[in-house]
C-alpha cells in the first residue's frame, strides 16, 4: 500500500483513523434519557446516539453505538464530544461544518452521508427521541 | 489467445487512470463497461437513422423500425426463445420485474401466495410486496442453506395449491449462487405456479437457453452485458403472454382506441407502451454480436477461472471471509468478501485509491445481508476484459488493507 498511501490519506485523515481505531465515546450509556437511531439507506449503516440530558437542559453525557464505516464512526465520535456539556439548543445548532472542521478530511460527495448520519440521529434524539 | 488479451483493446474506458493507477474494473455486476462496437453503433444510429418507430412513414422511420426490430431477433437468438413475439423490450431488469408483477398482480386474489427466495435483489422483492399489499396476497421466501445454495426441500414445503408465482434469481448478485432453474420450474409447475426468473447476473455471463430452462418469464438488463443503460429484456413464454392483459397502457400497445376502451396490439408490442429505447436497442444488438463472437461458453470459462483465482486467493489472506457456495459448486462471476475490522465502504474506498473498483454495501439485498448477519460486504464482479493479473493486484491490495486504516 505504501506507494498509494497518499491518496487514501486525504480521505482518511489522521483524525478519522484515530477515532476509528479508538473511539472515545463509543458504547452504551445507561440511564440515557434521549435516544435515537437511524440508518443510511445507501449502505445500511446504523448509528444509535444516547444522551443524558439534565432537567435544566444541559447534556451531561453522550455516547453512540452502531454498525458503521470509519468516516461515520469518526463523525459520531466527534459529534458526541461536541455536544457533551452543551445545552440542548447549543447542541441542536451543531452543523456538519463543525464536524468536518474536526475531521480534517477531504470527504467526497458520495461519502458525505457517512458524516451527516450521526447529525440526523442527534436531531432526532433532541426532538424527543426517548427510551431504550 | 486469452480472452482478456483479445478484448481489452476494445474497451476505451480501460485507458483511464484512477488515483494514479490504471483502472481495474471489478464492478461489472453493477454495470459493465462498453466495447467500442456498442458505442459506435449507437452514435452511428443517432447520426444517420434516428426517428420514431412503428409510426413514421418515411425513410428514417423505416430504418429506425428495422434496426429496433433487428434487436429483437438478436435477443431471440441469444436466449433461444421460440419466437420473436416472446421478446419484450423494457427499461431494464427492475422495469421488467415490475411489469410482470403488475401484470400478474391484476389477477391475484386474497390469500394467493407468491414464493421468492432469500437471495433476491430488491428488484425481485419490492414489486411483489406492492402487488401483494394491493391484492391481499402473501409473500413467502425459500431459505438458503449454510453454504449459500437454495434449500430446495424447504422450497417444496412452501409450494401449495395457493402458490401463484415463484419468482427467483438465476444467479445471486451477492453469493454467486446459481439456482437450479429447470428443477425449480418443474416443482413450480406441479402446483401450476407461474415462474419468473431474474437473469440480471446470468445472461451476461453464461449461455441461457429459454427452451432448455422452460421458465415462463426471464428478465435481464443490457447494461450489465456490455450494452447500454435504459433497455432490458422481458422474455415471456408465448402461451403465458397471450393469457395476460397488458400491465401498462399507452401508444404502440393498442390497435384501435375508443374513449372508454381499446383493442390490444399483437405480441410483443402489446407490452411495449410508448416510444421504446431505440438507440439502446441498437447498442444491445451490438453487445450481443460482440458476446456471440467471443462465444458465451468461452466467456463463462474465462470468468469462472477469474472467480476461482479470486476465491482461492482471498481465502488464503488472514482475516478475510469469502461468502457464497464452495468452489466445487457452480458459481457466477461474483465474489463477495469481508475484511476483519474494516467496513465494506472503507474497503472499497481504500481499493479505489489503488485504482481498483469494487462495490460495497448491501447490494440491494438487505434480507440476504440480514441472513448472513452482516451490514454489507465488498464485492468483486468480473467481465470478459478482466485479467488474472488484475486479480493478483486485487489480492495484493486486499492483503495490505488491514494495515492501512
Ligand atoms: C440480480 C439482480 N436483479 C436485478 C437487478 C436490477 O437491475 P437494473 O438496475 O438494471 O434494473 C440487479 C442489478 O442491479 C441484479 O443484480
Amino acid at each position: 500500500m505504501s506507494q498509494a498511501s497518499s491518496a487514501p490519506n486525504r480521505l482518511y485523515s489522521d483524525v478519522i483513523r484515530e477515532r476509528w481505531r479508538r473511539p472515545r465515546h463509543r458504547g452504551d450509556l445507561p440511564g440515557a434519557n434521549a435516544v435515537a437511531e437511524d440508518v443510511n439507506p445507501l449502505c445500511g449503516d446504523r448509528v444509535r446516539l444516547m444522551l443524558t440530558v439534565e432537567p435544566q437542559g444541559r447534556i451531561a453525557a453522550a455516547r453512540f453505538v452502531g454498525d458503521s464505516c470509519a468516516i461515520c464512526t469518526a463523525s459520531a465520535d466527534v459529534l458526541a464530544e461536541l455536544v457533551s456539556g452543551r445545552s440542548r439548543s447549543d447542541a441542536a445548532a451543531v452543523e456538519v461544518g463543525d464536524v468536518l472542521a474536526v475531521l480534517q478530511a477531504e470527504i467526497r460527495p458520495t461519502r458525505m452521508r457517512c458524516v451527516t448520519l450521526p447529525l440526523t440521529v442527534l436531531a432526532k434524539a433532541l426532538n424527543g427521541g426517548r427510551g431504550a | 489467445m486469452k480472452l482478456d488479451e483479445q478484448t481489452r483493446g476494445d474497451f476505451p474506458i480501460l485507458q483511464r487512470i484512477v488515483s494514479g493507477h490504471p483502472l481495474v474494473y471489478f464492478d461489472s455486476g453493477a454495470s459493465s463497461q462498453k466495447p467500442r462496437a456498442v458505442i459506435e453503433a449507437m452514435s452511428e444510429y443517432y447520426e444517420r437513422s434516428h426517428a420514431n418507430v412503428h409510426r413514421s412513414i418515411h425513410t428514417l422511420g423505416e430504418e429506425a423500425t428495422e434496426l429496433y426490430e433487428l434487436a429483437r431477433d438478436a435477443v431471440q437468438r441469444f436466449i433461444g426463445a421460440t419466437s420473436r413475439e416472446e421478446v419484450v423490450f423494457t427499461r431494464g431488469t427492475t422495469d421488467g420485474l415490475g411489469l410482470i408483477a403488475e401484470t400478474i398482480g391484476r389477477t391475484l386474489k386474497r390469500g394467493d401466495e407468491i414464493v421468492v427466495t432469500e437471495l433476491e435483489h430488491h428488484s425481485n422483492l419490492i414489486p411483489w410486496q406492492l402487488v401483494a399489499r394491493d391484492r391481499g396476497a402473501v409473500i413467502k421466501a425459500a431459505p438458503i442453506l449454510a453454504d449459500g445454495t437454495l434449500d430446495l426441500a424447504a422450497l417444496d414445503r412452501l409450494l401449495t395449491a395457493r402458490t401463484r408465482v415463484v419468482a427467483f434469481t438465476h444467479v445471486s448478485n451477492v453469493l454467486g449462487t446459481v439456482t437450479p432453474v429447470v428443477d425449480i420450474v418443474r416443482r413450480a409447475r406441479s402446483v401450476n405456479a407461474i415462474t419468473v426468473v431474474d437473469g440480471a447476473q446470468a445472461a451476461p455471463h453464461m449461455r441461457v437457453d429459454m427452451s432448455a430452462l422452460g421458465c415462463d418469464f426471464y428478465v435481464f438488463s443490457a447494461h450489465k452485458m456490455l450494452g447500454p443503460t435504459g433497455i432490458g429484456v422481458m422474455y415471456g413464454r408465448r402461451p403465458v403472454l397471450d393469457s395476460f392483459e397488458p400491465g401498462r397502457g399507452g401508444s404502440e400497445m393498442i390497435k384501435e382506441v375508443w374513449i372508454d376502451r381499446a383493442q390490444w396490439n399483437d405480441l410483443p408490442w402489446r407490452f411495449e407502451p410508448g416510444t421504446p429505447p431505440i438507440a439502446e436497442a441498437v447498442g444491445l444488438t451490438a453487445a450481443i454480436g460482440y458476446l456471440e463472437k467471443l462465444g458465451m461458453d468461452r466467456v463463462a470459462a474465462h470468468e469462472r477461472a477469474l472467480t476461482r483465482r479470486t476465491i482461492e486467493g482471498l481465502a488464503a489472506i488472514p482475516g478475510v471471509t469469502v461468502y457464497g457456495p464452495p468452489l466445487a459448486v457452480d458459481r457466477g462471476a461474483v465474489v463477495a468478501f469481508a475484511v476483519d475490522g474494516l467496513h465494506p465502504h472503507d474497503v472499497a474506498a481504500l481499493l479505489d485509491a489503488e485504482g481498483i473498483a469494487v462495490r460495497a454495501g448491501h447490494h440491494c439485498a438487505m434480507p440476504l445481508m440480514r441472513r448472513l448477519g452482516v451490514v454489507g460486504t465488498s464485492r468483486a464482479t468480473f467481465s470478459v476484459f478482466n485479467s488474472p493479473e488484475e486479480v493478483s493486484q486485487l489480492l495484493t491490495a486486499v492483503a495490505g488493507l488491514r494495515a492501512s486504516l
